[in-house]
């Protein structure tokens, strides 16, 4: 008898049956991908070879969407300079009026820093090299604020390099290929960055909910914090150098301590990603090596009387340890 | 005598794949890094249109797995945790096919009704998702400002559904 003779000729599966048992697939699977990936860790393990392959083919299609935008934007510029020269000129010649005094002020601090650097025999930080970027994509919904930039691997850029524009912090490089880089801002869900406020060194996390304007958490001592405050990075734990302006501490809707970005005060398409790794770099490795430390286990042979010297504090100390103390045993 | 009925069959690509397609396109148009007057381009969850019109329309076993592609692709563009969105979709998937009966027939104000509780699901799920594996919780109006777009997409999958569950009179 043949198969459509049976009873299973006129079996017919509803097709809601057939899509429900997809949905119970997919459902499973996803919830599979959700406990087996971890999206952002410290050493770029969840930037696997399919974000990496993903990002560099859609990296160059959002650039050639961003170039018009870019275009756009430099055409304003240029019209808005043409018709506000006047204007702007004034206003520049105001503010570098404001700032000649703390150029000087700040000529003079250094060179005070410089000379207490000295004395104290401190180890300054050297500069940091960078690269320049730009951005061609970017995420910027609740759950993620990202974005990806048109440098990767081929310009030293590498996983953990913090990312600044010319007005502060912008975020670190959380994955990144031979030509492309992606980007985690400071505002991201999964973003924390160690800060100090500046006017009482006072230590805190700064912390991304994504919105515009991230958390100030765990800040240390009474008072330590209060509106108008500029913040840094503190450089704890070595993931970015001291001293990177971030913004300005403010009070927020829900009553928490938030900071106002410096970076949000211009667009964030070209920036620089500094070639910082950890504190190690910043110690030159053949500095270390070097002479006296490196001639503990180089040292030359001693010769007849420092030998002999050497033979009879040997036998003194033999000797101490053998006899004991007068009263030692009382 | 029974008029004879002309079929007009509607394929899996004018369906699904053109949709999908679209759907991946605006999304990357959506992403330029563009400023005018501080304010930015809003960031919509398409594929939320598609995983609401998709069973209402027809249920399929295809429309699952391009959704859970869809779903895959935003984790990655986004850089999100990968299956966050997959399971977001495929539930309201899930939810409009077992709610199939209900809805069929229903005015458009009833059906907007329900996409905004399945974008509420949706969102729930994804904010639950990334509570947990943050640590932190997103910004409720952040959170907004992502549902409120996806919201007024609505007209989209209304505009589906209309034309393609007249246009197929098979699955009537």
């Amino acid at each position: 008898m043949a198969f459509r003779d049976g009873p299973f000729d006129q079996l017919k599966v509803p097709l809601a049956w057939t899509a429900a048992v997809a949905v119970v697939v997919a459902l499973i699977a996803s919830i599979l991908m959700i406990l087996a990936d971890r999206r952002i860790d410290g050493e770029g393990h969840s930037y696997g070879p399919v974000r990496a392959g993903f990002d560099a083919v859609v990296a160059p299609a959002s650039g050639v969407l961003a170039a018009p935008v870019r275009w756009t934007g430099g055409a304003t510029d240029y019209i808005k300079g043409y018709f506000f020269a006047v204007s702007e000129n004034r206003r520049l010649r105001a503010q570098v009026a404001e700032l000649e005094p703390w150029r000087d002020q700040a000529i003079a601090l250094k060179n005070v820093n410089a000379r207490y650097e000295s004395l104290l025999g401190l180890r300054t930080e050297p500069p940091v090299a960078m690269a320049t970027a730009r951005s061609v994509s970017e995420s910027r919904g609740p759950f993620v604020h990202a974005r990806l930039l048109d440098a990767g691997t081929g310009k030293g850029i590498r996983i953990g390099n913090p990312v600044i524009n010319e007005h502060g912090l912008v975020g670190r490089v959380v994955g990144v290929t031979g030509g492309v880089s992606r980007m985690l801002l400071v505002t991201d869900v999964a973003s924390r960055i160690p800060v100090l406020v500046d006017r009482t060194d006072a230590r805190a996390l700064l912390t991304g909910d994504g919105s515009g304007n991230p958390r100030l958490e765990f800040v240390r001592g009474a008072g330590a914090v209060q509106a108008g405050d500029r913040v840094l990075t503190s450089g704890d734990g070595g993931g970015l150098p001291r001293g990177v302006p971030i913004g300005v501490v403010a009070r927020g809707i829900d009553g928490s301590w938030r900071v106002k970005l410096f970076s949000d005060r211009g667009a964030i398409d070209y920036v620089r990603v500094m070639l910082f790794e950890d504190f190690g770099q910043l110690a030159e490795p053949a500095a270390l090596d070097a002479p006296p430390l490196a001639g503990l286990s180089t040292a030359p042979a001693p010769d007849a009387t420092q030998a002999a010297s050497i033979r009879d504090a040997a036998a003194r100390r033999a000797g101490a340890t053998a006899t004991p103390a007068p009263g030692a045993t009382q | 005598m029974r008029r004879p009925v002309a079929v007009r069959v509607v394929g899996s690509f004018e369906l699904v794949f053109r949709p999908a397609l679209i759907a991946i396109a605006l999304t990357i148009v959506l992403a330029t890094p563009v400023e005018l007057f501080g304010l930015t381009l809003p960031e919509p969850v398409l594929p939320l249109v598609l995983a609401f019109a998709w069973p209402l329309i027809r249920p399929s076993m295809l429309a699952p797995g391009v959704l859970f592609a869809l779903g895959l692709f935003l984790d990655i563009f986004w850089g999100g945790t990968l299956g966050t969105w997959p399971l977001a979709l495929i539930a309201v998937y899930a939810v409009v096919l077992g709610s199939r009966n209900l809805l069929a027939g229903q005015e458009t104000q009833v059906l907007f009704v329900w996409y905004a509780i399945c974008c509420a699901i949706a969102f729930f799920l994804v904010y639950l998702v990334v509570s947990l594996d943050a640590g932190q919780a997103p910004s409720l109006i952040a959170l907004l400002l992502q549902i409120v777009p996806t919201l007024l997409f609505f007209p989209a999958a209304d505009w589906m559904v209309q034309r393609f569950d007249d246009g197929d009179v098979r699955f009537r």
